[in-house]
């Protein structure tokens, strides 16, 4: 088996806050192989996007702290790397939730993609101007605007909210080389621009065969990109494994009641969802993060946070039931 | 055959801006039976929001008629009488902005029986009573909303909504802020009060798989107009207006039964366009890929298909 791309190991980030110390992320761990689809799941709050950002180190430290884990791209714990230089290292782009947010509204289009052209592509080489601009217009192109030069002179607040994300699309793929991270790209859409979005994401990533992390509330979305899907609660992951075996036979509990939450196009009524809410991060339950709302919470499960246990070739489920 | 609660007719609501006529509601007419749960969906600024405002007096309406039991009630919040105006309320879409955040939630549920002159000594009883229905327990009554979470906040609103006993309550994206698993048991106590007191809903929201699930008709806007209007399982086992195509196969689901449910794959192509430039004719066929001639010339009328089925579209008129 050939060396993942990138490896998250026992990844524990957390947060000073007034009220105390906050563990975000209790313990993640996270694989990525070369040309992987990977989907990430869970509900709001339990660190998904922090642990992107985590990769991406963009979180500002302080309050934010690193109290141990690895962060292994290539075989290169990117963690180590002086922040200045970490984008030489790396090539890893993000697509942000909000488009609005991730566009700076006072420059033009055309300023901030060159700009992320500018640098992206300056290690080694001194592209001319004229090569930048091609490169933007190209990649404009990819995300099938129209009229790519046209886009170049507007600023964010004349696009829509489709077009802002097509441009933060663009904005991504320019720099990237090694993975793409998509973090919920579509959730304040509508649903035929999301779908839209998604499909041109969908097209990108096969032509040009680049891995991707796609996180998203929209479970089914997941289930149309991913290889491997990743399901999240409280700051570890709880289960991992092969897209059509995680949607068949999810095995972890907090899974299954999340799978069963969401309504079905057939019909067949509401579930019960999952009682309780998710914890608080300044006094997390001890043992596993779920035993206060889990209904196969066993004595076990108060006293021992569990790791990720086999439950197939491609399955893992972090709980003592399939110990 | 039951009786219409709410009779809507050639509804219209025209915002004037500096950039031109907002048309948020440009002719919609309809009507809620007693006792069901009318799905309104539609993409944002469809105007399935701005409905709701009118049905409940936040708006006046532009044009058209709203009648309440027999009774017009089109007219400005001011001149509706008070009995009238408990007879409709609304759960709103944002939990976090609706609640008053220094009022504890003993207060909040007190406010609405204060306004309309419930019995004192009725009162605090009442407010138990609310929060049993909505299975909260009692020592939330003396909480601030930023103790609560996102779900038993949108309770909280629930129960504020259901203190007067209305028959009509508009629930405008309630979950849709939420996480699925809250969202499941938001949906359930809705339903199980509905089962309880029996009243009816108008669910505006734009999710289609919970519609599926929780309304008894389903009705999709597209720019200030109905498209289509059905019974939910002749709707989703038969959707004719390439609109309702377009949306339906646009949703990512989770398993291959759903996929098998889902029309035939319909590209979704092109944006809604601005209410303030509403195209000529048919304000679909920018984005229809059954376009024809007719569509860029004339608009389509509703039209009777099956039984309480109604689409708007050339393609189905019987004279075209």
């Amino acid at each position: 088996m050939t060396s993942p791309l990138l490896e998250i190991r026992s990844l524990h980030q957390q947060f000073e806050t007034f009220k105390g110390l906050a563990t975000v992320l209790n313990g993640v761990d996270f694989v990525v192989q070369k040309g992987e689809e990977v989907g990430l799941i869970g509900e709001a709050g339990c660190g998904k996007t922090t642990t992107m950002k985590c990769i991406m180190r963009i979180l500002p430290m302080p309050p934010g702290k690193i109290s141990q884990g690895e962060i292994l791209l290539n075989g290169k714990d990117l963690l180590k790397v002086n922040l200045k230089r970490v984008h030489g290292v790396r090539g890893i782009s993000m697509i942000f939730q909000d488009p609005t947010a991730a566009l700076n509204p006072v420059f033009s289009i055309g300023q901030q993609l060159t700009d992320v052209a500018k640098y992206s592509l300056a290690s080694g080489q001194r592209p001319s101007k004229r090569e930048i601009q091609g490169s933007v217009i190209k990649v404009l192109q990819d995300v099938s605007m129209p009229d790519p030069e046209r886009i170049m002179k507007n600023y964010p607040f004349q696009l829509s909210g489709g077009m802002r994300q097509r441009i933060c699309i663009a904005k991504a793929l320019i720099g990237v080389r090694d993975l793409l991270i998509a973090d919920e790209p579509g959730t304040n859409l509508d649903v035929t621009i999301r779908d839209q979005i998604l499909r041109l994401l969908y097209t990108l990533v096969e032509n040009r065969a680049i891995p991707v992390i796609l996180i998203s509330h929209a479970i089914g979305a997941v289930r149309n990109l991913a290889n491997t899907v990743y399901v999240m609660y409280a700051g570890s992951m709880v289960e991992v494994a092969e897209t059509n075996e995680l949607f068949t036979s999810p095995k972890h509990p907090y899974t299954q009641l999340l799978l069963a939450a969401v309504p079905r196009l057939t019909g067949g009524g509401i579930a019960k969802g999952i009682t309780g809410r998710p914890p608080d991060y300044l006094k997390p339950p001890a043992g596993c993060r779920f035993h206060p709302r889990c209904p196969h919470a066993m004595q076990v499960c108060q006293e021992e946070a569990p790791v990720l246990f086999d439950a197939g070739d491609t399955h893992k489920v972090a709980c003592f039931l399939y110990r | 055959m039951q009786e219409d609660l709410v009779v809507i007719e050639e509804l219209k609501k025209h915002f004037p801006t500096p950039q031109g006529t907002v048309r948020a509601v440009d002719g919609v007419s309809f009507s809620i039976v007693t006792g069901e749960t009318l799905g309104l969906v539609g993409e944002s600024g469809s105007g399935k929001s701005t409905t709701a405002y009118t049905l409940l007096g936040a708006y006046k309406p532009t044009e058209g008629k709203i009648l309440f039991r027999g009774q017009d009630i089109g007219k400005p919040l001011s001149k509706r009488p008070k009995a009238l105006k408990k007879e409709i309320q609304m759960v709103f879409q944002d939990p976090g902005t609706t609640l008053n955040p220094r009022k504890q939630v003993r207060q909040i549920l007190l406010l609405p029986l204060g306004i309309h002159r419930v019995a004192r000594n009725e009162r605090m009883r009442r407010v138990r009573e609310l929060l049993g229905l909505v299975e909260l327990p009692e020592d939330y009554l003396f909480k601030y909303p930023h103790e609560l979470g996102g779900g038993e906040k949108q309770t909280v609103a629930i129960a504020r909504a259901l203190a007067l006993n209305p028959s009509l309550i508009l629930l405008d994206e309630p979950t849709s802020a939420l996480d699925v698993s809250i969202q499941a048991k938001i949906m359930n106590v809705i339903l199980n009060i509905q089962e309880q007191l029996d009243v009816t809903y108008l669910f505006v929201t734009h999710d289609m798989s919970l519609m599926r699930n929780v309304s008894t008709r389903v009705a999709i806007m597209y720019l200030g107009k109905l498209c289509e209007i059905a019974p939910t399982v002749e709707f989703f086992e038969n959707p004719l207006h390439p609109y309702t195509k377009m949306l339906l196969s646009s949703i990512p689901v989770l398993t291959d039964e759903e996929e098998a449910v889902k029309p035939e794959k319909v590209m979704s192509r092109g944006e809604i366009p601005s209410p303030v430039n509403v195209p000529p004719g048919c304000s679909f066929h920018l984005r229809c890929y059954d376009k024809m001639d007719i569509c860029t010339r004339e608009d389509p009328v509703m039209q009777e298909i099956g039984e309480g089925h109604y689409v708007r579209c050339h393609v189905f008129s019987t004279h075209g």
